[in-house]
């Protein structure tokens, strides 16, 4: 299987890149695994991959519907961050940091991880007292958070619009040295061909159609490749959350599916050197190592499950980008798509044992489920090896809505499409 | 996506608030029974497929709508007031002054 090295490079290319090994076999289904992972995404691959690392279970299959990193793992903007108010969420979120900062050495596949910042801007003196209190909780936990000012702002972020005439005069704001960006789909390919190597087969354009079940139990999956048998099914499916419980027979879920687009420019001289977000609104922006412009906003606003968004919101987007760097206006988009996000009640995730027998689920990661990749593989490959969840992900319950323990970092309520 | 109001007609989608899952049912306001209030704050269909759903007519007539929409095309099917029978119109407040002879 393929190891990339410098020497690998010339060699391939002086045989005309005709010899370069698949990075993960092609294997058909078995009739039985011990685990089967519903779901290819970043989250269903990291999870196969510390099935087999930590707890030694490599008789898993993950399922996959079309090609692998053709879902939201290869349709995010790539922003890593732990920025996050409530302590449950600041302890999930920078573990998963942590793994992060070393997944390139782990994997030993260069997932690209730059530590450039993200840098979310106050507009209000309000909203720099917000920040101000959420860089407190950071700190108290361990993550790391640094308040600028605008003349910092400024020094490191020159296209910025920083006059006091503004739209949105910036304030200051609130920074995050060790976040950043990640090649996304390296992310995908890195775990993939870990999980390959320690026997998990991964098993593309397999789409689940039915569960099979034991008595109460689900006991495995039907799916266009045929019947599978598992002692243990796990769900990983993000945005199709409500759509594979149903053929579980659970019709009602804390979910709402919706559509987020996303956008990249042409390729631009190094202009911006870390993630912004905008404060007024809801806009963000990184610039990639190829030199486009990678952002978004808000998602559509209703129930989606289609990969594709309306126009309302690309003038949204495109206005705020405008507001903060008048000078981006020229600037072209090169391409925009859209994925489908599970939006949780709270929003935040589910990593949970249950809601049947047999069944594992693992959801309700709004649009921020990238950054999670290796903390939430981790913490679910735990919650499946030893049936009970990990101190990390044990108040990412299922039933938190109902015994009325939510997680609700924004505080706006039962409301998916303002998460 | 434009979506068709019955006092309206054809407007763009940015002139409605979405309400959501027009599936649910408010218990009764003197229920105690938690599971049904649990069920109706934070459960969802969320179905792939055509969903009833409430919009409001926000930047227009905002009559409260039940549209009928497929979540994996966007294509609208039906749309019509909440109301089972749309209210009439309002009545004048007093009667014209007749024109003096």
């Amino acid at each position: 299987m393929a190891e990339y090295s410098a020497l690998s490079i010339i060699r391939n290319a002086l045989s005309g890149n005709t010899n370069w090994k698949p990075a993960w076999r092609k294997p058909d289904p078995k009739p039985s695994y011990d685990v089967i992972i519903i779901g290819g995404g970043g989250h269903g691959l990291s999870t196969a991959y510390y099935l087999a690392k930590e707890h030694g279970i490599r008789n898993v299959a993950v399922l996959e519907r079309g090609y692998l990193g053709s879902g939201n793992v290869g349709r995010n903007t790539t922003a890593v961050r732990s920025n996050y108010l409530l302590p449950q969420n600041i302890r999930f979120y920078e573990h998963s940091m942590k793994m992060w900062e070393r997944l390139s050495h782990d994997l030993n596949y260069n997932v690209m991880f730059s530590q450039r910042g993200v840098l979310n801007l106050a507009h209000t003196p309000a909203q720099l007292d917000d920040y101000t209190r959420r860089g407190n909780a950071m700190r108290h936990l361990d993550a790391d958070a640094e308040l600028m000012d605008v003349a910092a702002i400024k020094r490191l972020m020159p296209i910025v619009d920083d006059s006091k005439t503004a739209r949105f005069p910036i304030y200051g704001g609130l920074m995050q040295w060790r976040a950043g960006t990640a090649r996304h789909d390296a992310v995908a390919w890195g775990y993939a061909r870990g999980a390959d190597r320690r026997g998990v087969d991964i098993l593309e354009n397999c789409e689940v159609t039915g569960f099979i079940r034991d008595g109460d139990r689900i006991a495995g999956v039907t799916t266009s490749r045929g019947e599978i048998r598992a002692k243990k099914v796990a769900v990983a499916v993000a945005g199709s959350t409500g759509h594979v419980m149903r053929m579980a027979g659970i019709d009602r879920m804390p979910i709402e599916s919706h559509v987020l687009q996303a956008f990249v420019s042409e390729s631009l001289k190094p202009i911006l050197d870390t993630v912004v977000t905008f404060g007024m609104g809801h806009f963000y922006v990184s610039q990639s190592d190829k030199g486009g412009l990678v952002y978004g906003g808000d998602i559509d606003g209703y129930n989606s499950y289609a990969q594709r968004g309306n126009l309302p919101i690309v003038e949204d987007v495109m206005s705020e980008m405008a507001a903060l760097f008048p000078s981006l206006t020229t600037v072209r988009v090169l391409r925009s798509w859209g994925g489908v996000c599970d939006m949780s009640m709270d929003g935040s995730p589910i990593i949970t044992t249950g809601p049947l027998p047999g069944m594992y689920l693992n959801c309700g990661w709004c649009y921020g489920g990238f950054k999670a990749t290796p903390a939430s593989g981790w913490c679910f490959a735990h919650t499946i090896a030893k049936d009970a969840p990990h101190e990390l992900n044990a108040p990412f319950t299922l039933d938190r809505f109902h015994r009325g323990t939510v997680i609700d970092d924004k505080g706006q309520g039962a409301t998916p499409r303002l998460h | 996506m434009l979506i068709t109001c019955p006092y309206c007609g054809p407007r763009d989608v940015v002139e409605f608030t979405y309400q959501g899952d027009g599936n649910r049912t408010r218990p009764d306001p003197a229920s105690t029974d938690l599971n049904a209030w649990n069920a109706y704050v934070y459960d969802r269909v969320n179905i792939a497929g055509d969903q009833n759903e409430i919009w409001q007519h926000s930047g227009g007539c905002r009559t409260h709508l039940a549209v009928t929409r497929n979540t994996l095309t966007h294509k609208i099917s039906s749309v019509r007031s909440t109301h089972a029978e749309p209210p009439a119109p309002p009545k004048p407040a007093r009667k014209k002054p007749r024109a003096k002879a």
